[in-house]
């Protein structure tokens, strides 16, 4: 029968495998690509809806506000969107499904598994965060561009997409499944509300607390160096700065990150 | 042993373990103590013990799941701790439980399992079909597996580790939760695998499993192998275990003790033991003989015996052991 079928004897390159796996991924994620679009952009959108144009129409905020909300909410949308993609699947695979075992078990090193998720989580942020622009256009009339800034700002995109991937992977494999709703609620909300997507940091000179917390979140950091590309005229931390803070947190959630997918996928 | 004759005999066996030992963290025992065993090309192996002996974990270091703590293990000439993504090449692994990939449907899991092997996108869609025919899946083809029974998601299971071609295919517990038709099929396609040359290993408590399927058959109880051999063999050597009762009409004392004598001068008889005759008309004689051999062949000889001594055999009782009672008689307690 077929199952002998022999010259299969070829081990595959990791390249191969680990584009198979990739994949896999584009293929399920293009397979609910408006379910996935929905579930990405209505939060940013609502934010961006609510407090860039609502609260600004009705003369709450002063104006040049939503200019410097949407790069802000560009951070918001890169780095949460990675996070999600990678972390909520991961704990179910790990914990219940067990789905992620037919390609731990493809001839793969585990980092590469590992490496292809963070990948892959980061490829669907940037496709959100792009997203974005156009419904900021849409929304707001007007959104704060300059060419000169486009490198900073694609950097900044790309390393909060990471950011976001790298957050994933450690409270995908540090979570335990009947502890997820927990836990998301109580990393999840203040991430959000202390990374600086709906304020300037430099502002908060006047509620310094506030300031030194924001400060040990890198989303800041993606947040301020998103403003520092698009709307410079904002005062903002420098791009050096966040750059450096951001490869240093990288670093660190990744390896920590890796290890405990090893810990997960190998007893 | 030198450790380079065991090295040496697993570049030929198709799974090689050597003095594997496994102690989890925090734990106060090894899960595996001390396991030394081979399995040959082709050859169906069966780790037969009950929960917690360790054989699940054997699995999980073949498979490249769990490291050892020392000891060796190799799958198909491959280093399972050293080179595990090359091990993973030649193996395929049926868990307990579905871990089917709920995004795709059967036909894709499928497929991707072999691109994840790097089988060619021309052979994957092939030899997708192929099984998909074999294992009476076509009709659900597209089908995602969310609402599969135990049954029908080890059948996709099966196929899908088929698609890669897997020297050795290691199954933990294939027929539990099986209703007893799903546990045939899955059976059935075992042995055409064991004929199409395909190396099994599989964990099961369940002695009757064992007995049908595996040509050797590993005893494990506390991490450590008792006992190893055939299903025959195994059985056995159960001390005392293969007996043959014979019953005739006779109610001479003189010739039952002729009889007596004769029977247990036969070959392969250890001893004879008189049974309690229920009182009747014409009386009876029962004994039963203690065989070191197989029992039925010695059918012949004791009627031969009996019919020089002018008796007829009226009836014949076979106890043949089972591996239940291999495994009472090496641990003393039963399996579950």
């Amino acid at each position: 029968m077929s199952a002998t079928t022999p010259g299969l004897d070829v081990v595959p390159t990791q390249r191969r495998v680990f584009l198979a796996v990739l994949q896999r991924d584009i293929y399920v994620t293009w397979g609910e690509f408006p379910v996935f679009l929905a579930q990405v952009i209505l939060q940013p959108f609502f934010l961006l809806f609510i407090f860039g144009k609502v609260l600004g129409s009705l003369g709450y905020t002063r104006t040049g506000y939503a200019d410097l909300l949407f790069p802000g909410l560009l951070a918001l949308t890169a780095v949460v969107t990675s996070m999600q993609t990678l972390a909520f699947p991961l704990v179910i695979e790990f914990g219940w499904t067990k789905e992620i075992e037919d390609r731990l078990l493809a001839p793969m090193s585990t980092g590469l598994v590992a490496a292809e998720k963070v990948l892959f989580a980061a490829i669907r942020s940037l496709i959100a965060t792009a997203v974005m622009i156009p419904i900021g256009i849409l929304v707001l009339g007007s959104i704060p561009w300059r060419a000169a800034g486009l490198p900073l700002f694609l950097a900044f995109v790309v390393l909060g997409a990471l950011l976001g991937a790298a957050l994933g992977l450690v409270l995908g494999t540090l979570v335990k499944p009947n502890r997820i709703n927990i836990v998301f609620s109580l990393v999840f909300t203040p991430l959000l509300f202390t990374g600086c997507s709906q304020y300037p940091w430099p502002s908060l000179a006047r509620l310094r607390w506030f300031q030194i917390l924001t400060a040990a979140n890198p989303m800041t950091y993606v947040s301020e160096g998103l403003r520092g590309a698009l709307i410079p005229s904002v005062p903002h931390i420098e791009p050096w700065i966040c750059l450096l803070v951001l490869a240093g947190s990288l670093a660190l959630l990744l390896a920590v990150g890796t290890r405990g997918f090893y810990r997960r996928a190998v007893d | 042993m030198g450790e380079v004759n065991g090295v040496d005999r697993a570049a030929t066996s198709a799974v090689s373990v050597r003095d594997l030992v496994k102690r989890y963290p925090k734990a106060p025992v090894n899960a595996v103590d001390g396991v030394t065993f081979d399995v040959q090309p082709g050859e169906v192996f069966g780790l037969l013990g009950p929960n917690g002996a360790g054989k699940t974990t054997t699995i999980g270091v073949l498979t490249t799941r769990v490291v050892p703590t020392s000891g060796f293990a190799s799958v198909a000439g491959v280093d399972v701790v050293r080179d595990p993504v090359r091990a993973r090449s030649a193996l395929a692994v049926i868990p307990q439980r579905s871990n089917l990939d709920r995004a795709l449907s059967i036909r894709n899991n499928l497929i991707f399992h072999a691109a994840y092997h790097g089988v060619s996108s021309r052979e994957r869609a092939q030899r997708a079909d192929e099984l998909l025919e074999q294992f009476g899946l076509l009709e659900r083809a597209n089908v995602k597996p969310d609402m599969f029974s135990g049954g029908q998601a080890q059948r996709v299971m099966v196929a899908r580790a088929l698609m890669h071609a897997p020297k050795v295919l290691f199954l933990d517990e294939p027929s539990t939760g099986l209703d007893p038709a799903a546990r045939l099929f899955l059976w059935d396609r075992l042995q055409e695998l064991r004929h199409a040359g395909v190396t099994l290993v599989l964990t099961t408590h369940d002695m009757d499993e064992a007995a049908a399927l595996a040509d050797r058959v590993g005893i494990m109880d506390h991490g450590k192998l008792l006992a190893l051999d055939t299903p025959e063999l195994l059985m056995r050597s159960v001390p005392g275990g293969t007996t043959l009762e014979l019953t005739t009409q006779s109610d001479d004392p003189a010739r039952a003790e002729a009889i007596i004598g004769g029977l247990g001068a036969l070959a392969e008889v250890e001893r004879v033991e008189r049974l309690e005759s229920p009182e009747g008309p014409g009386g009876q004689l029962r004994v039963r003989l203690y065989v070191v051999g197989d029992a039925p062949l010695l059918v012949a000889p004791a009627a031969g015996v009996l019919a020089a001594h002018g008796a007829a055999l009226s009836d014949v009782k076979l106890g043949i052991p089972t591996l239940e009672d291999v495994f009472i008689g090496l641990t003393g307690r039963a399996l579950r």
